[in-house]
């Protein structure tokens, strides 16, 4: 009897966890569990600077599901995508700093970057409409050169920009008197700065993950892939190329616009040197690294990208001491050998990326 | 009017080493559709090279006349750049050649990110200076200035795109290049070395550039690890410019893109009453780029439409 009963039980249990709605609730809150437990981890075990690093980690997953849409929905290259970051940081910074004396609140100002940038996109779309693959390319680069070029010299006749020196003390994201980059102590916890933007942009990645699922398996969505897969197909299905193109720039470049400007907010402080062709480049390879076209793939992605340099800055010193007995090799230059290495690698055993999208084989 | 042939001279230096450069882009997108980001630093591997080993020809006391030095040093930086072009290929596209089509763009990056860094441990942040071989003299030419380097550039530059153009359109070999660069796969089917076209394609690209290489550190006397990438970005915007797989498009595109920025740099702050100064060059040459490419969707010369997209 006794047995029969502990029988029962495992059966019943085992039913519990084997049946799929529960399964997946148990893993959404284990996951969520660790996502808030991550920053206290990892201040405790490797340091503060990497709660920074995992900050940034989270701006660039921001950018890279905005450059998915258009370079892994719809199939448009873009190598000047870093511009609507820019575009982003900058609106903030001017409207968030003693550069105009203005100081308005975040909520004020993430709407008003989003709509800027999603203009420069259409702005940026517009006249490129008949380009095909690699003109586009080209011209989307020229575009973001466009851009850092001016913000590194408008600060003459008229100081906008403040030229190559850049905007300093910009506003943080604060409700009340609650500055977010302050170190608070709640319930007995200290939440460093870092710490709390951690929980924002956790927040906001999460939500740009929601909405380009939601997008994916959207008229729209499915729309793109069809112009990125076959235009004149998609043309004679009776989709508006221009005004879907022009969409998927638009809705990239606002992505890129709000992470821009979350960017200017943590680190209060932007210049033109963030904006540099390079950094286009390091979104493009998060996406396709990844896997262009799946959100979770680009995520994945993303978070390698941003982590891997930061991990061979720690290890290229000791690395070389332990194996070779003393420093050979200028440490920063082997981190970027070893990183253009790790790039050639992974696209060489996996060429549609790490996690690719089932659409595309 | 002097001004305006100054700057003339200037932009038709300046663009004959970007259609050296952008020969080597337009042949290999001609061939593979591929973007090769590192074939800008080739060209920086070939200064480089050349500027080695002219101090180490010079430290020896034999008995080489400075031409002879020169000489050795760029055909050394041919062999080097064209064997590291031929192992680049082997290793980074080829495995890639049916893969998607940003595959090879994303090992591309990673090989100009491997050169670079690579390029720096061996020499040095700093830059170097181009040692003088030669003594610069100055010509006058109807009020504007022009150097022997100058005219040495031009005329090579010239005399080399007129080898290419011979080889490509009247040897054996240059039929199967185009052949193969029309349609691999028949190109195959007729007897051509698909493979053994690709590797040469990319030798001759990067002895081309190893030549830019030289040209480039001699006119401006230096040389740096990161030259590469901002010269290659302007031989890459030269090459869409005259019609990116084209091959004639490449140099006109080049010797073009060179005017536009030197003219633009020395009239821009007249035409927009001094708003913009010459920092703006760069934006000047980049609209003329979106500013044709609206008008000719596949650039000056460009008459197939590039359905890779």
């Amino acid at each position: 009897m006794k047995e029969l009963l502990t029988d029962h039980k495992i059966s019943s249990l085992k039913t519990y966890f084997t049946s799929y709605r529960h399964a997946v609730w148990i893993g959404y809150v284990m996951i969520a569990v660790a996502l808030i437990v991550l920053p206290f981890l990892v201040e405790s075990t490797i340091g503060r600077t990497w709660v920074r690093i995992l900050d940034f980690a989270l701006i660039y997953g921001m950018l890279a599901l905005g450059l998915n849409i258009v370079v892994g929905f719809a199939g448009l290259l873009d190598l000047g995508y870093i511009a609507f970051y820019a575009v982003g940081a900058y609106t903030w910074a001017l409207l968030a700093s003693p550069q105009f004396g203005l100081h308005l609140p975040f909520w004020v100002i993430i709407p008003i970057g989003f709509v800027v940038a999603g203009f420069f996109g259409v702005l940026l779309g517009a006249p490129t409409l008949r380009l095909r693959g690699d003109y586009l390319a080209i011209v989307t680069l020229g575009f973001g050169e466009i851009i850092r070029i001016f913000l590194n010299n408008l600060d003459h006749p008229v100081n906008v920009t403040n030229g190559p020196v850049g905007i300093n003390l910009i506003d943080p994201i604060s409700i009340g008197s609650v500055d977010f980059t302050k170190t608070q102590e709640i319930f007995g916890l200290i939440f460093s700065g870092a710490h709390i933007y951690y929980y924002v942009l956790l927040l906001l990645l999460l939500v740009s993950i929601l909405v380009c699922i939601r997008l994916e398996n959207s008229r729209l969505g499915r729309a793109w892939v069809a112009i990125r897969e076959d235009e004149i197909a998609a043309q004679a299905m009776g989709i508006n190329t221009r005004n879907v193109k022009l969409l998927a720039f638009a809705m990239g470049a606002s992505f890129g616009g709000i992470a821009g400007g979350l960017f200017a907010s943590f680190q209060g402080f932007v210049s033109p040197e963030s904006f540099i062709l390079l950094e286009s480049i390091m979104v493009l390879c998060m996406v396709v690294l990844g896997g262009m076209g799946n959100v979770w793939g680009v995520v994945l992605g993303t978070f390698i990208l941003a982590i891997l340099p930061e991990v061979l800055r720690d290890i290229s010193s000791p690395l070389q001491e332990n194996i070779l007995g003393k420093v050979w090799l200028d440490p920063e230059s082997l981190r970027m050998v070893l990183f253009g290495l790790a790039l050639i690698v992974v696209m060489l055993v996996r060429p549609t990326g790490l996690w690719p999208s089932k659409k595309n084989n | 009017m002097d001004i305006f042939l100054q700057q003339l001279i200037n932009g038709l230096v300046l663009g004959s080493v970007y259609a050296l450069v952008a020969l080597g882009y337009t042949m290999v997108y001609g061939i593979l559709g591929l973007i090769n980001f590192a074939h800008g630093e080739v060209v920086m591997v070939g200064a480089m090279v050349v500027l080695s080993m002219i101090s180490l020809l010079s430290s020896f006391p034999l008995p080489l006349g400075s031409e002879l030095i020169l000489l050795i040093s760029v055909v050394s930086a041919i062999i080097v750049c064209s064997t590291l072009a031929f192992f680049m290929e082997k290793v980074a596209y080829r495995p890639l050649r049916n893969a998607p089509r940003l595959a090879p763009l994303i090992t591309a990056i990673g090989m100009s990110i491997l050169l670079q860094n690579i390029a720096m441990m061996i020499w040095g942040r700093q830059y170097k200076t181009f040692p003088d071989l030669f003594s610069i003299t100055s010509y006058d030419l109807a009020g504007a200035n022009i150097t022997n380097v100058q005219i040495f550039i031009i005329c090579l530059s010239i005399l080399i795109m007129i080898a290419l153009l011979l080889l490509i359109n009247l040897t054996r070999i240059g039929r199967a290049m185009r052949a193969t660069a029309e349609n691999p796969s028949i190109a195959s089917l007729m007897g051509v070395n698909v493979n053994t076209i690709i590797s040469l394609t990319f030798v001759i690209g990067a002895a081309l550039a190893a030549v830019a290489g030289v040209l480039v550190s001699a006119n401006y006397s230096v040389a740096h690890y990161s030259m590469g990438f901002i010269l290659g970005l302007k031989a890459f915007t030269a090459a869409v410019l005259g019609g990116i797989g084209n091959m004639a498009g490449a140099m006109i595109g080049g010797i073009l893109l060179g005017l536009i920025e030197s003219i633009g740099a020395g009239y821009i702050s007249d035409i927009t009453g001094g708003f913009m100064g010459s920092h703006y060059q760069d934006v000047f040459a980049f609209l003329v780029l979106i500013v044709v490419l609206v008008f000719r969707p596949t650039g000056i010369m460009g008459e197939r439409i590039a359905d890779r997209s």
